[in-house]
């Protein structure tokens, strides 16, 4: 992975930078010295590390502000921090940026439950907008597994998704408005406390956008009420094929469960190992299927759920019979990360999406890569919209293993694309994906997303190095290419 | 006397795109059946796109819950397809005949124009089930983004970007969405005569019954209605729908029912076939059919009745309060100042009016200034010689 190489001139005006980031955020907000600069040195995507220039840890909007401007002013890139729990390497530091932490805006704004919705600085933490409003009975759907650490502005960045984004949506289904700053420090306001924010919808091509676009500063949420309740289906069964045919009947059956996740024979067995959930052993794929809503409801799914279950071969089937059965349930599926990371000294999480009847084939093939680069998988799976998550084991510390455990991810996500699926699901392109986007995109496509980008950073100022190879100069990309001027199309009829 | 181009394949959009943003540029107006021609400014274009012979499905997996057909495709016959199969397109778009009496439409025109229906609140709109696109920018060039999946963070989200955009920023060709099971059962619960209809239609909303549509008709509204149960009322009506498996359903209401008792009105229940008569006058503005000037406003649910009672004019509401359908006597400035100075934060489109007073009166809310700036830049970027659809939006 080549990050674009540092600009001498930036680093050797890096005391002025630090002088007007100091007057701009007093006392401890700025990071300069080494020590305390590691502590950014990687996101989640921890097989990289690089130690950002200057920290900057502003605490409003108006000094998001003056930094984005002073920065513009002075040609210096921003790499836009939450909590550094990416997976795709998208807050990863550049040599010669400026990294903008995000942690201090911590505060929840605005808890509105008329109106449904959640006004909160983009700090807070996933986890924290659901804890804000749970006394009422309220919650914020989307929940990646790193909800009690990620930060609502990372989620809008990255476009989180979770467990539960199959019935309510993601992120980019779940958010209201924002406050952003663009890097000339202009502050704007997209959307708000009613639906669709009118206009172009620049709000969902800010969602999911990287941090290549602007910095948020403020977010407002939907939040909604709790179920009544809610219960969990553990089914076993003997191959994946069968797996595979109860989550596509279940779905044409017209259910839509709260969650539905699958896991193979190896993810089954590093989770159990690691916590008991009461996970079977002798099974070739395991359905985790929640269904909530009022108790009559999933009282009368999960009988249909059962049925449909037995009737694709299930070879073990239990239903959680209280809430703490149900919590047990989730147990192993929640703590797939660590129970991988336990049976394996390094593990890379790979995030592709595929139409879901590829399921099949995509695993046969997969195992046959395994093969091939001799490195084990573990497959956990969002079965019901198609959002695969394989863990690739090895170990760092044999020479080479890291190289080809990317290189054996790299070949599943082409896989992905070649049968009509995309990249990332949920953790974003960042840089560990970012020379595979030609496989799913031509020029053109590339060149009309990076126009997108010309309106928002013509300068390229903003986490550039990210989501795409190369970042084209917006003058070429303003450039019109075409020279024929006649009527060149006898074959469009025309009246 | 304007030229029209009826290409049959994107080639052809490609061909006369490329033809259009050459030399001394030429504008377009991209158009499928033009059942929502009233929508934006109008356009005299010399030259019109009409994408009505760019038609078919080109996939639909029931089991994936996921549709591509080409732009022209007519959405009766994605309607035919979909009932085949027990399905729909959740977001309830409406059918323009209430609102331009116009019938039909396509498939590109129901994105481009990204309409959404009493579900919006539940289920999110067309930009929530708009998947992926193919299609040719006004400079001429091809382009997609997207795909068929419904998670999906692969480069910018430009589906997005292109659900609503009217036309003005590229052609599309195809279009993927997200497809839902029908529930399998509807009802409705009445409230007559509500104390507080704001906080009756707020506490069905923010309630656990996962409620899929909540509206509230003032008296002389719902005379109009065609369901007898509503019409008959000789008071304002409030309405909620409950969708799902039978037993559901079912406890649903009867929780509701007792909800609702709690606002000093008579209660009643619709059942499936009134409930869907009801919901589809609610959607589709059947109430103001005729020519009255007609505006839209989304704003958040608690300010919808108070900006609807200081104007002067006849409304009801949807989306439990947050969104606004109200019919005005036609004014030569459509009474838009009135209008948007009476919002707080939302929206305001002028859904309805004559040409020349759309001509006139900004259709579309104007943004604030930075952001109607960024979006000229962005627009540029799809279409620097403004070629289509000029001023629609």
């Amino acid at each position: 992975m080549k990050m674009p190489t540092p600009d001498a001139g930036t680093i050797a005006k890096r005391g002025e930078i630090i002088k007007r980031l100091r007057a701009i955020v007093p006392g401890e907000g700025v990071i300069v010295d080494e020590g305390e600069l590691r502590t950014f040195e990687c996101d989640g995507l921890m097989a990289y590390k690089q130690l950002p220039m200057v920290v900057v840890l502003p605490q409003t909007t108006e000094q998001v502000s003056q930094i984005l401007k002073a920065c513009h002013e002075m040609d210096v890139k921003i790499v836009p921090r939450g909590a550094g729990t990416g997976l795709s390497g998208g807050a990863l530091p550049l040599a010669d940026a400026v990294t903008v932490g995000l942690g201090k805006f911590n505060s929840v704004l605005d808890i509105d439950y008329e109106n449904r919705c959640v006004v909160a600085q983009p700090g807070v933490t996933n986890r924290a907008i659901t804890d804000a409003v749970e006394d009422q009975g309220f919650y914020y759907a989307p929940d990646p597994s790193s909800k009690i650490a990620c930060t609502i502005g990372g989620n809008i960045a990255e476009n989180a998704g979770g467990m539960h984004c199959l019935k309510y949506g993601l992120t980019t289904n779940n958010v209201l408005g924002v406050e952003m700053v663009l890097m000339d420090g202009e502050v704007i306001r997209l959307g708000g406390k009613h639906m669709d924010a009118g206009g172009l919808d620049l709000l969902g091509a800010v969602t999911g956008s990287e941090g290549l676009l602007g910095i948020i500063t403020e977010v407002t949420v939907r939040i909604l009420k709790q179920p009544d309740t809610a219960k969990a289906l553990l089914i076993g069964f003997p191959n994946v094929e069968a797996g595979g045919e109860c989550v596509a009947k279940i779905i044409g059956a017209g259910i839509i469960p709260g969650a539905m996740e699958m896991m193979d024979k190896m993810a089954i067995g590093a989770m159990q190992k690691f916590v008991d959930s009461g996970y079977p052993l002798d099974v070739e794929s395991l359905l985790v299927v929640e269904l909530d809503g009022p108790e009559a409801e999933v009282e009368y799914l999960t009988e249909r759920v059962r049925e449909i279950a037995e009737s694709v071969g299930s070879s073990f089937l239990r239903v959680s019979e209280n809430e703490a059965e149900r919590q047990q349930f989730w147990k192993g599926r929640m703590s797939a990360f660590p129970s991988v990371g336990r049976i394996s000294p390094d593990y890379l999480t790979m995030d592709g999406t595929i139409p879901r009847h590829k399921l099949p084939e995509v695993l046969t093939r997969m195992n046959e890569l395994s093969k091939k680069y001799d490195l084990r998988v573990a497959n956990v799976f969002h079965a019901g919209d198609g959002n695969l998550h394989p863990l690739i084991l090895f170990d760092a510390n044999i020479a080479g293993e890291l190289d080809k455990a990317e290189a054996f991810g790299h070949d599943i996500l082409r896989l992905c694309v070649e049968v009509g699926g995309v990249l990332s699901g949920e953790h974003g392109i960042g840089v560990e994906k970012r020379d595979l986007m030609g496989e799913m995109f031509t020029e053109d496509d590339i060149k009309q997303q990076q126009r997108l980008k010309c309106a928002f950073d013509a300068g390229g100022l903003l986490n550039p190095g990210k989501v795409y190879p190369t970042l084209h100069r917006c003058a070429e990309l303003g450039r019109m290419h075409i020279t024929d001027g006649k009527l060149p199309f006898p074959d469009i009829p025309r009246f | 006397m304007s030229d029209i181009f009826k290409p049959e394949n994107e080639d052809h959009v490609l061909d006369a795109m490329r033809w259009a943003a050459s030399g001394n540029a030429k504008v377009m107006e991209v158009m499928g059946q033009g059942t929502k021609r009233g929508l934006g400014r109008a356009q005299n274009a010399d030259n019109v796109l009409d994408l009505s012979a760019l038609s078919g499905i080109t996939l639909y997996e029931p089991e994936e819950l996921v549709m591509t057909a080409r732009a022209g495709t007519p959405l009766s016959e994605v309607q035919a397809a979909l009932d085949e199969a027990n399905q729909m397109l959740a977001f309830e778009p409406w059918s323009p005949g209430g609102l331009y009496g116009t019938d039909g439409g396509t498939v590109g025109g129901l994105f481009a124009s990204a309409v959404a229906g009493p579900r919006r609140p539940l289920v999110g709109s067309a930009r929530d089930h708009m998947l992926g696109f193919h299609a040719v920018s006004g400079r001429g060039e091809v382009f997609k983004s997207g795909g068929r999946v419904v998670k999906n963070v692969s480069g910018f989200d430009l589906t997005k970007l292109m659900a609503g955009s009217m036309g003005t920023l590229a052609v599309m060709t195809d279009v993927s969405f997200k497809v839902l099971p029908k529930p399998e059962k509807s009802r409705t619960i009445l409230l007559f005569g509500a104390s507080n209809p704001g906080q009756a239609m707020r506490a069905a909303q923010n309630s656990p019954y996962e409620v899929s549509g909540v509206a509230h008709l003032p008296t002389s509204v719902a005379a109009r209605s065609n369901v007898s149960y509503v019409s008959d009322a000789g008071t304002s009506v409030t309405a909620v729908r409950v969708e799902g498996p039978g037993p559901s359903v079912e406890v649903r209401c009867t929780a509701l029912r007792d909800l609702l008792s709690g606002y000093d009105g008579a209660v009643e229940e619709l059942h499936t076939s009134n409930t869907q008569s009801l919901w589809q006058e609610i959607r589709d503005v059947t109430f103001f059919a005729g020519d009255r000037q007609l505006w839209r406003l989304s704003v958040a649910p608690t300010d919808g009745s108070a900006i609807a009672a200081q104007l002067n004019g006849e409304y009801y509401f949807d989306w439990a309060g947050g969104l606004v359908w109200l019919a005005m006597d036609a004014q030569d400035d459509a009474n838009v100042d009135q209008v948007r100075s009476a919002l707080n934060g939302g929206h305001a489109t002028l859904m309805r009016a004559s040409e020349d007073v759309r001509a006139r009166v900004p259709v579309f809310q104007p943004q604030a200034d930075g952001v109607a700036q960024l979006m000229k830049r962005v627009r540029a970027g799809f279409d620097p010689h403004n070629i289509l659809n000029p001023g629609r939006m």
